[in-house]
């Protein structure tokens, strides 16, 4: 850097004339497209944790059997709305391992409740790889063997007990797999509809474009909540608990798709005159093969960040069903069906346990949101 | 938006008839299996009455009131909306005043979305990465993640214990079935405060983020630097063009917003036992009663409608660039 006589400064490096030309445009753009997916959303850093933590969430599903310390369905008629234990690593300022206390349940006579009193002198060890109820892993293979469980004589209600007795812990892990997948199997449907109906209108125009349209209008304009209503009602109470599932998922996925369908309709209409397309079109390729080959493919990102964003509302949607008594009911176990206790102020109040479930969902919807947005963000990498 | 309403009341009445039977033929089986013959009778005669033993396409038509019933022409058009088997009342008599209030915890809702989203939003783009942002925005996704019902029963507990709000209901008991009062006005807008909070949190969640988005872009432009070097007052930038560039789609989004606040006031007032029409739909759709639930769903459907309809024609207020009519050639 030298200083000119009158006053501005100048580099003293030579210059080049091809040296401008040498370089890249974007330095970033220098590897193949999911290598910059990855390095953008790398930079998303909630969107990253959230990424790890659902896709943590969904590998344990088959495994929730072997974690849970008690089944779903396993009554302690003794504790009956016990409040949560802690476990702590050190008694009397010296570290003993991982223990609770034993509990015993007295009568309260004038409230008509239970009270739980703690016997801080006995400390129990938790136990590890032990063996207790029965349950099948994978839903196939028989075992007794949990990670961890209530050692003899004592319990082990790490967020306490509900109405029969029955773990809230181990029962929010056995309702994440239904009010887990539910989402997925309704973004399925909603994904089969909103892309088939969307291309349609998208590709075709004219009068099949008009009648779609005027259907998705429709299907917008009505709120929700009592349509998913009605349509549950008419589900029969006689069905099993499985059935019920699948058809839930399957109603929350079909009022959801109208908000995709017309995203893709939009893409397509502007797509259709590229001249790829055109190209295709007279090589005399079919409309399902230009469709599938040529048109989704590009913007196949827009729809996975779409599906991230529309799956919570579902997660919440079942929720509601349920809480209300119309979606899936007593022998299944989801959040829902477990909300369903916390459903007056008595309960909020006196037990307020009981209402855990609504944390995993809060964790859960959150989750998808942030990785919704930073996927957005990020799949699509040439975008500045 | 007439035909549209008319799809719409094809689309509910089908979904309404969907489960076997009708709340009568569901009676009629159980009298037989209990040996009442006498009350068999009575439902038969119900039945001819209501139309219920025609054809499903027929049924439709005179429950719109298009087509002439046992009493000639007596539908929707009209102006009777059926029979509630359940409560053995007219519909209109049934659903009467909580239609009312039905409409005004759903207005109560909206002008909360926009009193709480307009202030929030903007503060949030002009003070954008502050903590006011990254509380609002921590606020909205909270709205939004949080299943309604449980955020109502909790906010219900606390609300008694520290504000001393009233729990339950849209009214002081003592003040039901009264003609309107000072004293009644501020009763229900005293009940007020927790559902439109809760019904609010999450459309004004939305509302925020998106006026936020909106801002941020009109702040970047050119303009707004050229204004600020030349010295206007920093309000007066964020004010005068931005914001007016930004209201738009704020205003347009009423449409979106409509049908989920209706959705969420429905569930909402079921926990709650606000006696609005969520409670009689959520009974009607368990039992049956298939005029009761079919007016319901209208009725929401209608209120949708209207509801978008009038945020088009604010729009045109606002815009006048924006016209709907057809192109003109």
């Amino acid at each position: 850097m030298s200083r000119l006589p009158d006053g501005r400064y100048v580099d003293d490096a030579p210059y080049h004339a091809d040296h401008e030309a040498s370089q890249i445009d974007n330095p970033d753009m220098d590897a193949p497209t999911r290598v910059l997916v990855w390095r953008r959303f790398k930079k998303h850093k909630l969107g990253l944790i959230s990424g790890i933590f659902l896709l943590l969430s969904y590998l344990l599903l088959p495994f929730v059997g072997f974690i849970a310390p008690y089944t779903a369905k396993e009554r302690d008629a003794e504790h009956l709305y016990a409040p949560p234990q802690f476990v702590s690593f050190m008694y009397e300022g010296e570290y003993i391992g991982p223990h609770v206390y034993k509990t015993t349940a007295t009568a309260d006579l004038e409230n008509f409740r239970w009270t739980y009193l703690e016997d801080k002198t006995q400390p129990v060890k938790l136990e590890f790889f032990c063996h207790a109820s029965e349950y099948r892993l994978f839903g196939l293979i028989k075992s007794t063997r949990h990670l961890f469980c209530a050692p003899d004589g004592a319990t082990l209600f790490l967020f306490g007990s509900d109405r029969l007795g029955r773990d809230v812990f181990s029962r929010i892990l056995y309702g994440a797999q239904l009010s887990l997948t539910v989402g997925l199997i309704g973004i399925c449907v909603s994904f089969f509809l909103g892309i088939g109906f969307g291309s349609l209108a998208g590709y075709f125009g004219g009068r099949t474009d008009w009648t779609i349209q005027r259907l998705i209008e429709i299907l917008r304009s009505l709120p929700e909540l009592p349509l998913w209503l009605a349509l549950s009602a008419a589900v029969p109470s006689h069905w099993g608990p499985v059935a019920v599932f699948f058809i839930i998922s399957i109603i929350l996925g079909l009022l959801d798709w109208p908000g995709l369908a017309r995203a893709v309709r939009a893409k397509f209409l502007s797509l259709r005159e590229e001249s790829y397309v055109r190209a295709a079109e007279m090589m005399g390729a079919k409309p399902s093969r230009i469709i599938g080959r040529h048109m989704l493919p590009n913007f196949s990102s827009h729809l996975i960040a779409s599906a991230m964003l529309s799956i919570p509302a579902m997660i919440l949607g079942e929720t509601a069903l349920s809480f209300l008594g119309l979606g899936l009911r007593a022998p299944a176990v989801s959040w829902g069906v477990m909300l369903n206790d916390a459903q007056n102020l008595a309960s909020i109040e006196i037990y307020p346990w009981t209402a855990i479930p609504m944390i995993a969902i809060i964790l859960v919807v959150l989750a998808f949101n942030f990785l919704g947005d930073g996927l957005r963000d990020s799949l699509d990498p040439y975008q500045k | 938006m007439v035909m549209t309403l008319f799809m719409v009341s094809a689309l509910i009445f089908l979904i309404i008839n969907l489960p076997p039977g009708d709340y009568l033929s569901n009676q009629i089986a159980e009298l037989r299996s209990t040996g009442q013959e006498a009350g068999v009778a009575k439902a038969e005669f119900l039945r001819k009455e209501y139309a219920l033993d025609r054809s499903l396409p027929e049924q439709y038509l005179i429950w719109i009131g298009v087509w002439p019933g046992p009493h000639g022409f007596s539908g929707i058009l009209q102006g009777d909306f059926g029979w509630s088997f359940e409560f053995n009342k007219p519909v209109s008599e049934v659903v009467g005043s909580a239609m009312w209030l039905t409409i005004v915890v759903n207005l109560a809702a909206v002008l909360f979305v926009y009193v709480m989203a307009l202030p929030l939003g903007v503060l949030a783009a002009a003070k954008s990465r502050t903590w006011i942002d990254y509380l609002s925005s921590f606020i909205g996704y909270i709205g939004l993640a949080t299943p309604n019902f449980l955020l109502a029963l909790i906010l219900f507990y606390y609300g008694n214990k520290y504000f001393d709000l009233p729990i339950g209901g849209l009214m002081a008991p003592e003040f039901e079935e009264q003609p309107m009062s000072i004293e009644k006005i501020k009763s229900v807008l005293l009940h007020l405060i927790v559902p439109t909070f809760v019904i609010g949190t999450a459309g004004a969640a939305a509302m925020m983020q998106r006026l936020r988005a909106n801002m941020l872009d009109e702040l970047n432009k050119p303009y707004v630097t050229t204004g600020r070097a030349k010295g206007v007052p920093p309000a007066k930038l964020l004010t005068k063009y931005p914001l007016r560039v930004a209201f738009n789609p704020f205003v347009a989004d009423i449409g979106n917003l409509i049908p989920s606040l209706i959705s969420g006031s429905v569930l909402v007032s079921v926990v709650l036992g606000l006696q609005t029409i969520g409670p009689a739909l959520l009974s009607a759709l368990k039992s049956q009663d298939q005029f009761l639930a079919g007016f319901v769903l209208l009725f929401v459907a209608a209120l949708t409608l209207i509801g978008t309809m009038i945020s088009d024609l604010l729009l045109m207020l606002l815009d006048p660039r924006i016209r709907f009519d057809a192109r003109k050639r």
